[in-house]
């Protein structure tokens, strides 16, 4: 018996019938346009996800994303200037700043012309429509179309974004932020991609902000490719607190090199639907690698975060950290796996995901898996879930605090420990704010 | 001697590859004509005097898996099986259903004895075995003879074969029996239900604790016979009961299926033990034959305070597919699950359990541990779920992987889902090889690598082991380290 | 009498042992001392045969047997026993339980018989009262959540069931009270005699007040350097490593 295959969705539909519609405005030389059409293609043949597909089993899209936003317009100065007067969240860090308005790369609100030495950035709609070394070389290579329908839409779609290049040996002292901002009083989509390429010995920090205006149900997918050279280190921070009542869909790919060092950690409050997927391919011996993330979510929000750390050669070390707070009728997912190939030998993994529920509304859903194909091998994984404990809060009490304060300072704690992690000290300041703020206004 | 030198012993005395349950007995059997169609359904039920209720099941589940297609979720691969090439029926040729063992055929009896399966209830009591044992012994399709029956009825302990308990305790039978397991249930357990042709009933009444251990020893025989028991046991309110199945198949070079459905029922305050040692021949070390074993298990805690424990020993089977789940609907009620897969050769596992928890206040238990080594995938897959209304709902898991040798796999796929805030889920999981320096330190007193091995991986499986009635712990440790034989270079 | 002749050993490409010459006589108590990293701790491992240590030339030769053709349990077996200085902890194996395996192995192997249970028992609860180890201490698994004094009491009351030919104890001072120290030097005093000869590896001086050696050998850079009697562990303690050290380098 053939596999029924379902009827195509309304947002399906949509998606599809846009690519000859805008085709033609987006971005690329003719091998580009090969490449969309591609994408597109593979999409067309799998559609949204749903839960019969394992990897989006708690992660509905066909069922969430009931219509697909048209394309946000390439945006005017009204626009603009409404990015320039709302405020950096990150303004108070030094640092190389990015600015991404409505899926638009916008140079006045980017440091391109006073860049430090050893990074080049280009704009990644000029570098499609020109061609680049690094994306003919890399783009797509990581976090690849076909293995999941979020990069495929992306290759199809991508209007604008930036490759990075960190040159070897160069230690970046200040962060480069990218801000990825969208503007629009109407519900529209974007698809942007980050390529970083840290050349051998080089560090950097990459840090991501994810905005969108008014509490509009934007729906962004994002794509960031990072390539770490061998002895390199790089640390990474995703962070969306502002606004927006719509989706987040996000994919991180990371190959790491010989003796590489790469750290990421997410940061989830604001979007109604986030799904934050990362895979880290251990490519050079000797690599190490923590992941960790952070969601906090109440009403109705989704949140789910799905990793796949592929140790393919030996002696790589992993460390995970992930933890939901969930209130309300907020629903949060985790599912992480380590794969350990026939060869890595001497692979030290370790995961944890840790939830709490607030509410007898909410929910969690926990899958921490371990694939091992090699012996010489230290891995573990552990998952706790649960309500806060109550001989804590009650000392606590017992030592004067409210109840609200009490949970609150317990649930900084819980949070804290992932945003840890963070090793750029300011980033992680504004980090830890956003969980605060989060907490305060749940007293 | 303790139990380890033993099974070194055991290992030391036989011969790589060898089964040592893989012999097979020469029988007059009665049939049913190979493949599987309305007929086929109808002549088991004709075979086994059921009933019209129950031949209407049957049909209707044979139609329903018509639809049905293979699960293809679990972490194993074998070639498509042909369900039209096998027998659904094979059984003994016997005179009538024999009244005593001296009627049962001398060549099964023999077969019985050779497996260590004690079935005359006189030598039992005569033996040196401080425990009594009932036994229910099913041969291919059916079952032979049940010991014990007496003194157990006299408890008020129903225990006999599921054939005889449909034609004797219909009302019983028809209230219980598809209530865990729906008819629809999986792929595997619809075909059950349409063909299944033996397996043990157990029923302990209000306040009754079974006053011995209840066993069933199955032991597929026949060429190309497909083993399709069906197990129900239910216990009242405040009912106790401890069961145990062990099983085994003569050494052939095709494939056999094996596609049981097991269903308890513990009511209030009741109690269920339900003890598996599997040890279906694996297949030979480059997997031909072996016995496919496609089980559902589920144990229902419909009562308040009720309680069910799977504890179970695999270590046969060329694939395992095995889930035995609780049901936690009771206030109160408790789970537990206990767990060795051991697997070797190119044997393949993917077993673990589900502890749905729906009820208040219930709790449940799993421990894990999977030792894989030759050319094996061990996969643990588990459920654990508490419910909107499952308030103080708790569960442990526990699941440790070793591996021995650098082309197996152990695999860990825990699902937790929890929609109670006040339920308390914790979970962990380890993966790792046996330890160089505790086999070091081993051989410096003076073990071998193979009892030094022997001796580690028993003490990583204690935790389950201990689970077990004494005397079949002791039998289970010795399996172990045999299914282990060969696999330290 | 234990023999070792130009020893060379590496790890992992690492040179560790370099020519090291040593024997120990029946009935002799040698005591090894030396800095950290002189390779004390290889010599034991190689001695009782440990995988990752690769032997690139020279000779250990018990009573004229070459050890290191000999797997480790039956090195064991020909009754070299080693005291880790960091004793293994083996999960869910019962103490008596190991004691019983171990034993047993070892008697097989010297193709005599197994010991009965009534007589196994007799013995363990003889050497583990003078060693002050208690039967609840014996139920429990393996050196699991022992203290250090602990560990190193079961690994003395191991010695003195297996009745070892040749003992090494590896830092066995390292981790012990003085207390914890008296019982487990009164423990090794216990077994000397006869022909039973020890290697007592240690870093400090203090251990050879309570098991007094007949000589004591100083080794650096993987050999030894210097060999004297018991005086001359005296001097290491007034004077330190650093002569050797800067002779090793």
């Amino acid at each position: 018996m053939a596999d029924v295959t379902p009827m195509r969705t309304g947002a399906e539909t949509a998606l599809v019938d846009m690519f000859p519609a805008v085709k033609a405005s987006l971005p690329g030389t003719a091998k580009v346009a090969d490449a969309r059409k591609a994408a597109l293609e593979r999409f067309q043949a799998v559609g949204l996800p749903h839960r019969r597909i394992e990897a989006w089993h708690y992660t509905d899209l066909r069922g969430l994303l009931r219509e697909a936003a048209p394309i946000a317009p390439a945006p005017d100065a009204s626009a603009i200037a409404s990015v320039q007067s709302a405020g950096d969240p990150l303004g108070d860090i030094d640092g190389i700043r990015l600015t991404l308005v409505d899926g638009h790369l916008v140079p006045t609100l980017s440091a391109l012309d006073r860049l430090p030495e050893g990074l080049e950035v280009t704009p990644l709609a000029t570098a499609l429509a020109k061609g680049h070394p690094l994306v003919d070389a890399h783009m797509g290579s990581i976090a690849r179309a076909a293995d999941d329908p979020l990069p495929a839409l992306n290759a199809a779609f991508v209007s604008d974004g930036v490759v990075l290049r960190v040159v070897e040996g160069t230690a970046l002292d200040e962060p480069i932020i990218v801000r990825n901002v969208l503007t629009g009083d109407t519900p529209a989509a974007t698809f942007t991609r980050i390529l970083l390429v840290v050349e051998e010995g080089a560090s950097v920090t990459l840090v991501e902000n994810h905005e969108a205006f008014g509490g509009v149900a934007h729906q962004g997918n994002s794509v960031v490719e990072i390539l770490v050279g061998d002895r390199s280190q790089v640390e990474h921070v995703r962070v969306n607190a502002r606004g927006g009542n719509g989706f987040d869909l996000s994919t991180l790919g990371v190959r790491l090199g010989e003796a590489a060092t790469f750290r990421s950690v997410a940061l989830a409050v604001s979007p109604a639907v986030t799904r934050h997927q990362i895979g880290v391919v251990f490519a050079g011996e000797g690599a190490s690698l923590s992941v960790g993330g952070g969601a906090l979510l109440n009403g109705s929000q989704h949140a789910d975060t799905t990793l796949l750390v592929d140790h393919a050669v030996p002696h790589g070390v992993s460390r995970e950290l992930f933890k939901h707070v969930l209130d309300g009728e907020a629903t949060g997912v985790f599912q992480g796996k380590i794969v350990v190939r026939p060869d890595a030998q001497k692979t030290d993994g370790r995961m944890m995901s840790q939830a709490v529920l607030l509410d007898d509304g909410a929910a969690m859903n926990n899958k921490p898996e371990l694939e091992i194909f090699a012996d010489d091998v230290q891995c573990a994984h552990g998952a706790t879930c649960g309500a806060l404990d109550e001989d804590l809060l009650f000392y606590l009490r017992a030592r004067g605090l409210p109840l609200p304060e009490a949970e609150a300072l317990m649930l900084q704690a819980f949070v804290g420990e992932a945003m840890e992690l963070i090793a750029h000290e300011g980033v992680r300041t504004v980090l830890e704010g956003v969980v605060e703020s989060w907490l305060r206004a749940r007293m | 001697m303790p139990a380890v030198q033993e099974t070194v012993e055991k290992v030391r005395a036989i011969d790589v590859d060898q089964y040592k349950y893989g012999f097979s007995t020469d029988l007059e059997v009665d049939k049913a004509p190979v493949g599987l169609n309305e007929d086929i359904v109808r002549l088991i039920s004709a075979k086994k005097n059921e009933p019209e209720w129950m031949l209407e099941w049957r049909l209707d589940a044979y139609r329903r898996w018509l639809t049905m297609r293979e699960p293809t979720w679990a972490r194993v691969s074998y070639p498509p099986i042909d369900f039209n090439g096998i027998h659904y029926y094979a059984a003994p040729k016997l005179n009538a259903a024999p009244k005593s063992l001296d009627e049962v055929d001398p060549a099964i009896l023999e077969t019985y004895k050779k497996l260590g399966i004690p079935l005359r209830e006189q030598e039992i009591l005569a033996g040196v075995q401080t425990s009594k044992v009932a036994v229910d012994a099913v041969f291919d399709s059916v079952s032979v003879v049940t010991t014990f029956k007496e003194e157990l009825k006299k408890a008020g302990v129903i225990f006999c074969s599921i054939s005889e308990a449909i034609r004797e305790y219909p009302d019983l039978v028809r209230k219980y029996l598809g209530s865990v397991v729906p008819v629809t249930d999986n792929f595997y357990a619809t075909l059950n239900t349409a063909v299944f042709t033996d397996g043990s009933f157990v029923y302990v009444p209000k306040g009754v604790r079974c006053p011995m251990e209840l066993s069933t020893y199955f032991r597929i025989n026949e060429k190309n016979t497909g083993q399709f028991e069906r197990t129900l046991i239910i216990a009242e309110e405040g009912a106790y009961v401890s069961y145990l199945e062990g099983c085994t198949a003569p050494q052939r070079d095709e494939n056999q299926l094996h596609a049981a459905v097991v269903e308890l029922v513990a009511l209030d305050d009741a109690e269920i033990k339900y003890s598996t040692v599997q040890n279906w021949y694996p297949g030979d070390a480059e997997g031909k034959g072996g016995v496919y074993n496609f089980v559902t298990k589920r144990g229902d805690c419909r009562g308040r305070n009720s309680k069910i424990s799977w504890t179970q020993v695999e270590t046969g089977s060329a694939i395992t597919w095995k889930y035995p789940s609780c049901i936690l609907r009771g206030e109160g009620s408790r789970g537990e699950f206990y767990s060795i897969a051991v697997s070797n050769g190119m044997q393949q596992v993917d077993s673990g359990t589900k502890m749905i928890h729906l009820g208040k206040n219930t709790t449940s238990r799993i421990i894990s541990k999977g030792i894989s080594a030759g050319r094996s995938q061990n996969t643990y897959r588990g459920q654990v779920s508490a419910h909107r209304k499952a308030t103080g709902a708790r569960n442990f898991t526990n699941c440790d992987s070793l591996l021995i040798g650098s082309a197996c796999g152990a695999h860990t796929v825990p699902y937790m889902e929890s929609k109670n805030a006040s339920a308390v889920f914790e979970h962990e999981a380890t993966t790792s090889k046996i330890s160089e320096d505790q086999m070091f330190y081993c051989q410096q007193r003076g073990l071998s690598a193979e009892e030094a091995t022997a001796l580690i991986v028993n003490g990583f499986v204690k935790d389950v082991l201990q689970q077990l009635p004494m005397e079949f712990a002791v039998e289970a440790q010795k399996l172990i380290s045999i299914s282990l034989e060969g696999s330290v270079g | 009498m234990l023999e070792i002749r130009n020893l060379h050993v590496q790890i992992e490409d690492k040179k560790i042992l370099n020519g090291l010459t040593l024997t120990v006589n029946d009935g002799e108590v040698a005591a090894i001392m030396g800095p950290n990293g002189s390779g004390k701790s290889t010599l034991s491992y190689v001695i009782a045969g440990k995988e990752d240590y690769e032997v690139l030339d020279g000779e250990i030769l018990l009573d004229g047997q070459n050890l290191l053709e000999m797997e480790p349990d039956q090195r064991a077996a020909a009754g070299v026993f080693l005291a880790f200085q960091y004793p293994l902890e083996i999960p869910g194996v019962a103490t008596m339980t190991f004691l019983k395996a171990a034993m047993n192995a070892q008697r097989k192997q010297r193709g005599e018989d197994e010991l009965a249970t009534p007589d196994f028992m007799k013995r363990v609860r003889a050497a583990a009262d003078k060693l002050q180890i208690g039967q609840d201490m014996l139920k429990r698994a393996l050196n699991v959540g022992f203290s250090g004094g602990e560990k190193k009491r079961m690994e003395i009351l191991q010695m003195a069931l297996l009745e070892p030919r040749f003992c090494i104890l590896d830092e066995t001072d390292s981790g012990l009270d003085i207390d914890a120290l008296k019982i487990a030097a009164d423990g090794v005093n216990a077994l000397r005699g006869g022909e039973r000869s020890f290697l007592v590896i240690t870093h400090y001086q203090r251990l050879l007040n309570y098991i007094v050696p007949d000589s004591v050998h100083v080794m650096a850079a993987g050999k030894v350097v210097r060999s004297g009697g018991k005086e001359l562990a005296l001097e290491l303690e007034a004077n330190g490593y650093a002569d050797y050290r800067s002779q090793a380098a």
